[in-house]
């Protein structure tokens, strides 16, 4: 007994000593030139410097993470290396919901070579997932999320990581909301959403607007993501007599809504309205021809706002992938990971055997300096909370449903609003 | 044989995105089921050498025939408007780049492969299993290898290691090849080393008996709480929710393994645990009062206690698979009345609560997933050691008494119905537990977390790991939550890997992995003692269950 | 224990007692806000019910798998709901080829009955290969074993099918004969929905008849009421359990064809949700039991429509359409703990445990 005594606190002893070696060390403070009070990331010379990508890239909204997805993918061509250091993508499918994001940015933070991520889609993979980046140090500029409390003043330190290029929807609901309002000069306006995060913000900035503007909200209501029968909730619509019916949901519940929506008595004709979120092609295949004539507000890519340079980056994106784009970020996604790749340029130091040195929390200070800087999408200035956006959102009509009809910005869907020389 | 061939060519179907390692996974894929058909085909044809072969062959080649047959047809008509991944690429990689003109070449390659596996079932098994461990060393490997580089970030030596076995891309040869030296080895060691390392520990006397086996106890808890250090983060995270799903599955086991109640709509006590810690530690509006997480805890798991007893009610009369419908439904009463607007004033609706605390003892805040796991850990240890008092007790016989057949149980004079809202009540609190601790982990809560899929999950896990059985439900979770998890670049396969894997389980394995002593008798009663049941009976009634 | 008995005894019922009468309330209640307000017109009313009717028809036609499957085998095939979602998704690719051609506007409903039996004979062959590969090894296995086969087979096939066509949805062309409405005894029905009620009535019909009065029909009903001794009197008890698949295969199949006709958009999960509504009506009508499975459709469909808008919004609950599915769900535990045997009673008596 005394032996096996012996033997337990031996092997016990010697566990803890084995085990504190793999403690990991705390990223060091000063690496090379480069002293940092969050961590330093050392590329060293010929490796590439690796930023990611988290975005929803399967199943039915896939198109809008792969759409991103390329627009990443054209900046780094176009920039081809940041200091002489080739630039190396990595990235993880999010799925459009909290574990998603959670687990993708769990996995990506602790690749302690990664500089940035450029992501998420849905809002509600970044409500977790931006804290978790930030803890390890990884700064994110999304091209797509567009909930107000992720860049929200009263927003916790978490998020002193997070930034986005995306708009955020308190814009686009009072877009709409101006548009039906002071264009089609309509009062009386019923919502639907879908119980996301996503549309039932939108829905309600939108009615928040609407009614500061002197409309009334006729019914508020809400489906189920995979519901498939709308009638009975579209009747119960028709009795408040709307003139409008905005819902700013997802492609497949959106499609059955335009479709029933001409189905149910006393809705015949009743306007339809919706979001970026059935930006889509995909809406046109679901919803048909009751897509014709239908709203939607989305980011505005019209030449005479925007730019040729919009122009010039829409034959890049058709050239490399052969498709007009899928959805709507793309040209987000590309100055987001512009914005990244300039501020690695600005804080970035190099020793003098050649390796790289970038401070993290310089390169996230960098990142927030952003003022007046020059975009695809716009003019982009950083207030302190991470909203750089210069939004521009417009109207759209769809005037054909027909899915092979798709011409995003130029004839289906067209924009209309607002009117522009 | 055929069949196997058509399967093969199914998952071709599937299989859209090829990983490249040394070599393909793809290429690989259709490598194991080349051998596996030719194993097949093998086994059925009896151990003699020339039959098994003959028809290893035989399977071999009208696989290859199948194949080119599919080669031929994607590549002159186009599929590619229905089946989205008859691409060329597909027939590009299946007829190793040459097209139709590859033909010949392509039975000869399922003819060789096939007769490679009937060869394997032929071979005595001190040959077959260094090989196979061998194999899989190099499989697992190469499969996790983005994993493992994670791993070996830190430091001075790991890196050294990973340099060597890997590069940026995945797995090189020298690596491959010393994974597989290394597994032959241990295999075949193993091999020689087993049978007297057994017979040494049943010639030990009780007392050396127990000491070792306390030491090996001691062992895997200092393992324990060094594997989230030494693994990271993101590995921290899988097994803080591989631990979460054991809370669950012990409390599904007090349900369905030990009471015999079927029950499917488990994700409610989850959902409800959850929403308990959220609304009364979040500083948002939805608070009812601000705790904190040691506090909240105990609430919560009273609340799923109650919230169990009182679900268990109405449903006392039902019984068999009316009760996992009736279940279902409840599971999914919840969830929707969660999401609704019309509770949203009170349970925050589809944008759920947010910005949960984390927990803080003594000022140490638990803020990484490793610590979380700590958390996890104890919690874990706590439930099972109660579910393990339970089961022996006077309540987990009556338990087992109802699941065998309720009336007798009643005529036999045992309180039915206390039994059964017990079961629910506690199967309810464990889940709870399981929720609270999920709501700080994430930091928030959404109703899109709490789907029927949490349910289905954890009955699947209790089954495959063995029903009634604790150890089996850790492997349970490991293999159906862990694996998954890690294996996340291929998440668009995952169901239908799961799908097919709980398939196959039944058939092969109805009992689980792990499964208690009694309960793997009921499966095969017509087999004598099992070499585990002796070593039970050895050490007392240690093993199994 | 006696006493102690009593009282928790008495307690339970008290409990139920309570439950009946919150629900009675709430439907009584909620029926007489909404009716008072005035708010929904006869018109709109009618609408609820050809909605509700139709839905329900789909759920009837599905249901009618799960009964059949159920009254023999004692099993619930969760994979139904895939073989549902295999006719209606292949059957598309048959309409949308056809549609190509123009001959959907020419022959519509030569048209449809090719689509139709494109969808029924894919979907009796994934029901026959479940069958075959899932569930004949386990026939004799514990209660547990084979649902968890079963719901192994669902996810596989959903995932099979996403990974042969693809995670995003596709729409069923239109048929030009079946767009707009069409006016009968001076109530507006859609025609999609009209094709729909009629075309399930007319296969309920016909399975009813099959099973009442063919030979086959006749071994099916004597396999469910006892297996055993139905294989004594010489019936092959396999070949009626896969006739039993494939009819009720069939059925789905063909209820695909005519969900899709109404709502358009097929993908890879769309079987999940009906499956799980139709095994519901499937319970509410009595298992077991072909008549109960068509109004236990009928009579869930028409729940999910008016229920939200008749008994929740006259309590003034807010998007009471997001909780349909809750009525349903709270029916369904309303009948087991009430009325286990369903509306039309079990035709079987079938020992539960």
């Amino acid at each position: 007994m005394k032996r096996l005594q012996i033997l337990i606190t031996l092997a016990v002893s010697v566990l803890l000593a084995v085990g504190g070696y793999f403690v990991p060390a705390a990223p060091a403070a000063t690496m090379g030139p480069v002293t940092d009070s969050i961590g330093v990331v050392k590329v060293s010379k010929g490796q590439p410097i690796t930023i990611a990508y988290w975005l929803v890239i399967t199943g039915p909204n896939g198109n809008l993470g792969i759409d991103s997805r390329n627009g990443i993918e054209i900046a780094i061509d176009d920039q081809k290396a940041v200091l002489g250091f080739p630039i190396k993508l990595i990235g993880e499918d999010t799925g459009c919901n909290a574990e998603g994001g959670t687990t993708a940015a769990t996995k990506l933070a602790a690749n302690n070579q990664l500089v940035a991520a450029v992501g998420s889609t849905c809002s509600s993979e970044a409500r977790p997932g931006a804290p978790i980046l930030w803890k390890a140090g990884i700064a994110t500029v999304s091209p797509a999320n567009t909930a107000p409390d992720l860049t929200d003043p009263k927003r916790s330190a978490d998020y002193n990581g997070y930034l986005r290029t995306a708009h955020n929807d308190l814009v686009q609901g009072a877009v709409g909301a101006t548009f039906v309002r002071t264009v089609l000069k309509l009062s009386k306006v019923a919502t639907i959403h879908d119980g996301s995060p996503y549309a039932e913000g939108l829905a309600n900035a939108f009615a928040a607007s609407f009614k500061k503007q002197g409309g009334t909200i006729t019914a508020a209501e809400a489906v189920n993501v995979g519901d498939t029968d709308m009638r009975p909730v579209l009747t119960k619509i028709a009795a408040t007599k709307p003139e409008l019916i905005y819902f700013p949901i997802f492609v497949a519940e959106g499609g059955f809504i335009a479709r029933q929506s001409k189905e149910v008595s006393g809705l015949a004709n009743v306007k339809l309205m919706g979001a970026d979120g059935l930006f889509d092609p995909n809406f046109l295949k679901a919803a048909g021809d009751a897509a014709t004539g239908m709203y939607q507000s989305s980011p505005d890519t019209r030449t005479e706002v925007l730019g040729s340079i919009y122009t010039v980056f829409l034959q890049k994106y058709e050239k490399k992938y052969g498709t007009k784009p899928l959805s709507i970020f793309h040209a987000h996604a590309y100055d987001a990971t512009n914005l990244i790749l300039q501020a690695i340029q600005k804080v970035g130091k190099t020793d003098a055997a050649g390796n790289l040195y970038i401070g993290r929390k310089a390169l996230r200070d960098a990142l927030f300096a952003t003022k007046g800087w020059k975009g695809v999408t716009g003019t982009l200035t950083c207030n302190p909370y991470g909203d750089c956006a210069d939004p521009h959102l417009a109207v759209y009509q769809i005037t054909a449903g027909d899915p092979s009809k798709w011409d995003p910005g130029v004839t289906n869907p067209k924009p209309i609003y607002p009117v522009v020389k | 044989m055929v069949f196997l061939g058509l399967v093969g060519m199914v998952e071709v179907f599937a299989r859209k995105a090829i990983i490249v390692g040394v070599i393909s996974l793809g290429h690989t894929l259709l490598l194991l089921t080349g051998l596996a058909a030719g194993l097949q085909a093998a086994a059925r044809a009896g151990r003699r050498p020339i039959p098994a072969l003959g028809a290893a062959l035989l399977a071999g080649a009208m696989s290859g025939v199948v194949v080119c047959a599919f080669i031929v047809v994607g590549t002159s008509a186009n599929l590619r408007g229905m089946f989205v991944n008859a691409s060329p690429a597909l027939f590009g990689l299946l007829s190793f780049g040459r097209g139709t003109a590859g033909i010949p070449l392509v039975v000869l390659a399922w003819t060789v492969v096939s007769l490679l596996g009937g060869t394997f079932a032929i071979l005595p098994p001190a040959i077959r299993r260094p090989l196979s461990a061998g194999g899989a060393a190099v499989l697992l490997l190469g499969l996790f290898q983005e994993l493992l580089q994670l791993l070996l970030q830190e430091g001075t030596i790991r890196p050294l290691v990973r340099a060597f076995f890997f590069d940026n891309d995945g797995l090189v040869v020298r690596g491959a090849v010393t994974g597989l030296a290394a597994a032959v080895v241990w295999s075949a060691v193993r091999q020689r080393w087993r049978p007297s390392i057994r017979t040494r520990f049943l010639h030990m006397t009780p007392r050396n008996r127990r000491a070792s086996l306390y030491l090996v106890l001691l062992l895997t808890v200092v393992v324990l709480f060094y594997l989230p250090i030494f693994l990271g983060e993101f590995v921290s995270q899988v097994l803080v929710f591989v631990g979460l799903f054991t809370l669950m599955g012990l409390g599904l086991n007090l349900e369905v393994g030990f009471a015999g109640l079927l029950d499917l709509g488990f994700v409610a006590f989850f959902a409800i645990g959850a929403y308990t810690v959220a609304l009364l530690t979040t500083p948002e509006k939805y608070a009812l009062v601000h705790l904190p997480f040691w506090a909240a805890v105990p609430v919560a798991v009273l609340v799923s206690l109650i919230a169990g007893i009182f679900f268990g009610l109405p449903i006392l009369g039902i019984r068999g698979d009316y009760l996992a419908i009736a279940t279902l439904g409840f599971g999914e009463i919840i969830r929707l009345l969660v999401l609704s607007d019309f509770l949203k004033p009170w349970l925050g609706g589809a944008r759920g609560i947010v910005n949960l605390p984390k927990p803080v003892l003594f000022g140490f805040e638990f803020k990484q997933f490793g610590q979380l796991f700590w958390i996890t850990l104890a919690a874990s240890a706590l439930i099972a050691f109660v579910a393990a008092r339970l089961r022996d007790s006077r309540l987990g016989r009556s338990w087992m008494a109802i699941r065998e057949d309720e009336d007798v149980a009643e005529a036999v004079g045992i309180n039915t119905i206390n039994a059964k809202l017990l079961a629910y009540g506690l199967g309810g609190a464990f889940a709870g537990m399981g929720g609270a601790i999920f709501a700080v982990m994430i930091g928030s809560v959404f109703p899109q977390s709490f789907s029927l899929l949490v349910s289905i999950n954890t009955l699947a896990l209790i089954i495959v790991g063995g029903v009634g059985s604790l150890p089996g439900v850790i492997v349970g979770s490991l293999f159906l939550v862990g694996l998954p998890e890690l294996l996340r670049e291929f998440s668009e396969f995952r169901f239908l890997v799961y799908g097919a894997v709980l398939i196959l389980m039944m058939q092969v394995r109805p009992e689980g992995l792990w499964p208690a002593v009694s309960v793997a008798r009921e499966f095969r009663p017509d087999e004598g003692p099992s070499p585990a049941r002796e070593e039970a009976l050895a050490t007392g009634g240690e093993g199994g269950g | 224990m006696g006493r102690t008995f009593w009282q928790r005894f008495s307690l339970i019922s008290l409990f139920l007692w309570a439950f009946r009468i919150t629900v009675v309330l709430v439907v009584v209640v909620g029926t007489y806000g909404t009716l008072s307000s005035g708010k929904y017109g006869p018109a709109q009313w009618i609408d609820i019910v050809i909605f509700g009717l139709s839905q329900g028809s789909i759920y009837a036609l599905i249901a009618l798998g799960y009964t059949m499957v159920y009254g023999i085998l004692r099993m619930i095939n969760f994979a139904h709901g895939e073989v549902f979602m295999s006719g209606a998704y292949t059957a598309y690719f048959a309409a949308a080829a056809l549609n190509g051609f123009g001959f959907l506007a020419r022959h519509p409903f030569l048209g449809l009955l090719i689509v139709l039996v494109v969808a029924m004979a894919t979907a009796t062959g994934v029901g026959l290969l479940v069958e075959r590969i899932a569930y004949r090894p386990l026939r004799r296995a514990p209660r547990l074993v084979p649902l968890i086969a079963a719901i192994g087979a669902s996810f596989f096939l959903q995932y099979t099918f996403r990974g042969f066509f693809g995670a995003g949805f596709q729409a069923y062309p239109d048929w030009p004969l079946f767009k707009g409405q069409m006016v009968v005894a001076g109530i507006g029905i859609l025609r999609t929905q009209a094709v729909a009620i009629v075309g399930a009535v007319f296969l309920m019909v016909a399975l009813y008849l099959f099973v009442m009065r063919t030979k086959i029909g006749t071994a099916m009903r004597a396999v469910s009421e006892d297996m055993e001794v139905a294989a004594m009197m010489g019936i092959n008890v396999d070949r009626v359990i896969v006739v039993t698949f494939g009819v009720g295969a069939a059925a789905a199949g063909a209820a695909g064809v005519l969900y899709a006709l109404v709502f358009k958009q097929v993908w890879f999960f769309m079987g999940f949700v009906p499956g799980i509504k139709a095994f519901t009506s499937a319970v509410l009508g009595g298992i077991g039991n072909i008549p109960g499975a068509m109004v236990g459709g009928l009579f869930l469909g028409l729940i999910e429509s008016a229920g939200p808008i008749l008994f929740l919004d006259g309590l003034g609950i807010p998007a009471p359409n997001q909780l349909k599915d809750v009525f349903a769900f709270t029916m369904l535990v309303l009948v087991l703990i009430f009325r286990p045997t369903g509306i039309l009673g079990e035709r079987l008596a079938a020992k539960k445990a």
